[in-house]
């Protein structure tokens, strides 16, 4: 990115200054200089677009991690507030509806595991359906899947997949309100038959991780993180559910704006007004695929549990968090002054309540909400914990991963999968995948240093760092 | 003159059908598309799907045609390798055929969706091309 089109507002915050005769709310792209430098210019063509949707309340905003997306940059943030005009674009919340990460601590130490790494790599690799054109063993007759959309990782529990205890770490306590599986089109409940309690391909993983390094001791105890512990990360989303409403709604809320007189910057932003028909049948239907996401991941997490049952019957596995990244929430926030509803788009980015908010359960509400970066298969992840700050800053948002620094194609170029899948088992990291096409797009080079971003993000104030992970086997579609 | 072929995005994958009317622009661009997925040369065609939209706007159409070959397949549990399409008016009738997913087929990577990224279908004097990002 061009860094001459931007002002510096510090060392992680920066804004684009408006052009003569512009009209648009205020952009603020969070990020270092070389972290901003490396982005395309994409990224700020994109947010600078979503800065000119009406109803949009405070700035339009990208996180460290922020890259070029369709419609909204991934890793971007924007609230609308419904009462001024405000705004649901789908191209805002993107095709992959609630996709999110659910992380596991478990009672390990690495030591425990190592022995038996490799056929629980092995075991896993065989029990979690990966990759493109793989079915779940869970075939659900429509009547019971819109009871799913209704009820998300509430449904799975009261159906064998996990405890209840799970349901107090998960966003919204595994249901989020206003689903309504009645807007959700029969050939997309067709496409989920066999996709519940599915991985997918492309960044979706499960890794095993170890806990390397811990930075704030306080928080860490909160979320039962130490040093040398084994936790498992399961990232996936809505699946063909989830697709399927993103594709559809993509042309029926870019014909709704032309018709309701929204102006599109870009197509692909396609909204309708937030009280209107369209953007109310768009957010039953977005609701109904977010608790598609949480059931989804609360079966592949007892999936898990039940390979480790196998190998390791001491093992213990419980929910640290599961936060969603593709999603927009209505959630109340303090705007000069007074508290308003907003309709928070986070396309690729992580929300982050900071301490003593009340959503958060008891046991995390001194600390802040567990925030995850997953990295690289061959880098590592971060737990993080969100900040007081971030409610001003970034309607309590944070960044979601390590952000792809190259293209597919060119990853394709430069890595071969084998060479890849060789080269990190000899630095301890089983890889196990269905595709080494898959394996060489997804090459730890490809991506961001995350380390950078999650110093950053702690530096803009938007999350801290907590602990370190780093990944010791990796399923991958 | 039907080849397909990809540009450049951050994030996913930007395909290109070329062809000398829309229609063979379409075929070429949902070929790139499933070469993503798998091997196309090696995708038996044993089943067929057919199906037909109806959409005025030729770029929403483009769109429309891919994302309706991704929900076919995966409802049927099926792997395209040939295509065709019709166009009359604003009514579209298409279909593909293909197999389901065996072991022997190499699996590249899912593609979630088309989006109107970079959504393009224009004429030249070279032909037609169809171009979009598609989500993976």
């Amino acid at each position: 990115m061009d860094l001459s089109h931007l002002v510096k507002l510090d060392d992680y915050r920066w804004s684009v200054p408006l052009a003569a005769g512009e009209t648009r709310a205020p952009v603020c792209l969070y990020g270092s200089e070389p972290l901003l430098a490396s982005m395309d210019d994409k990224v700020l063509e994109q947010i600078t677009n979503v800065a000119r949707l009406p109803g949009l309340v405070g700035a339009a905003m990208t996180m460290p991690d922020a890259h070029w997306g369709y419609g909204f940059p991934i890793g971007g943030v924007a609230a609308f507030d419904a009462e001024q005009g405000g705004i649901i674009s789908a191209g805002g919340v993107g095709f992959d509806i609630s996709c999110g990460i659910r992380c596991l601590r478990t009672n390990l130490v690495i030591t425990d595991i190592l022995p038996q790494m490799k056929m629980l790599a092995d075991i896993l690799f065989h029990t979690i359906p990966a990759g493109v054109g793989e079915e779940g063993e869970l075939k659900l007759a429509p009547a019971e899947l819109d009871r799913v959309l209704a009820g998300g990782a509430q449904w799975a529990v009261k159906h064998g997949y996990g405890v209840a205890e799970d349901l107090d770490y998960i966003e919204e306590r595994g249901q989020v309100a206003g689903a309504v599986p009645e807007n959700v089109s029969d050939h997309a409940k067709k496409r989920q038959r066999g996709e519940m309690g599915t991985l997918g391909s492309g960044n979706h993983y499960l890794e095993v991780q170890v806990v390397d390094r811990i930075y704030d001791t306080e928080a860490a105890q909160a979320f039962g993180l130490s040093e040398g512990q084994v936790v498992v990360s399961i990232h996936c989303g809505s699946r063909g559910l989830g697709h399927q409403i993103g594709t559809e709604y993509l042309i029926t809320l870019a014909k709704a704006a032309s018709r309701l007189g929204v102006t599109l910057p870009d197509r692909e932003l396609a909204c309708a007004p937030i009280t209107s028909p369209e953007g109310q049948q768009y957010i039953g239907a977005m609701n109904a695929a977010i608790n598609c996401a949480l059931a989804n991941r609360q079966i592949l997490a007892h999936l898990t549990r039940e390979v480790f049952a196998r190998i390791l019957p001491e093992a213990r596995l419980e929910t640290l968090f599961d936060v969603s990244h593709n999603t927009c929430k209505v959630e109340q926030h303090k705007v000069d002054g007074r508290q308003r509803e907003l309709y928070v788009h986070r396309k690729g980015a992580t929300r982050a309540f900071g301490p003593g908010h009340p959503a958060l359960p008891e046991r995390y509400r001194a600390v802040g909400q567990p925030v995850i970066i997953g990295g690289s298969m061959g880098t590592g992840s971060y737990v993080l914990a969100g900040t007081r700050e971030s409610e001003t800053r970034a309607w309590s948002s944070a960044s979601h991963g390590a952000g792809r620094a190259m293209s597919r194609h060119q990853a394709l170029r430069r890595w071969s999968g084998r060479q890849l899948v060789d080269e990190l088992a000899e630095r301890g990291i089983i890889i196990r995948t269905r595709s080494m096409r898959g394996a060489a797009e997804e090459a730890p080079g490809a991506y961001k240093d995350v380390d950078q971003v999650a110093e950053v993000t702690e530096k803009a104030g938007l999350a801290r760092r907590v602990a370190f992970l780093r990944p010791k086997a990796c399923i991958k579609g | 003159m039907m080849s397909y072929g990809y540009f450049e995005h951050d994030a996913d994958t930007g395909i290109i059908g070329r062809g000398n009317t829309p229609e063979e622009a379409f075929i070429s661009a949902a070929e790139a598309m499933f070469a993503i997925m798998v091997d196309i040369t090696t995708v038996h065609a044993v089943q067929h799907v057919q199906f037909d939209f109806e959409e005025a706007d030729v770029e929403f159409a483009l769109v429309t045609w891919l994302n309706r070959l991704l929900t076919e397949a995966r409802m049927h549990g099926l792997v395209f390798g040939r295509f065709h399409l019709h166009r009359s008016g604003v009514r579209w009738e298409g279909g593909a055929w293909g197999e389901s997913w065996r072991d022997a087929l190499e699996k590249g990577v899912e593609v979630k969706g088309a989006t109107l990224t970079l959504l393009s279908v224009q004429s030249s004097p070279a032909g037609w091309e169809a171009r979009c990002v598609v989500d993976v």
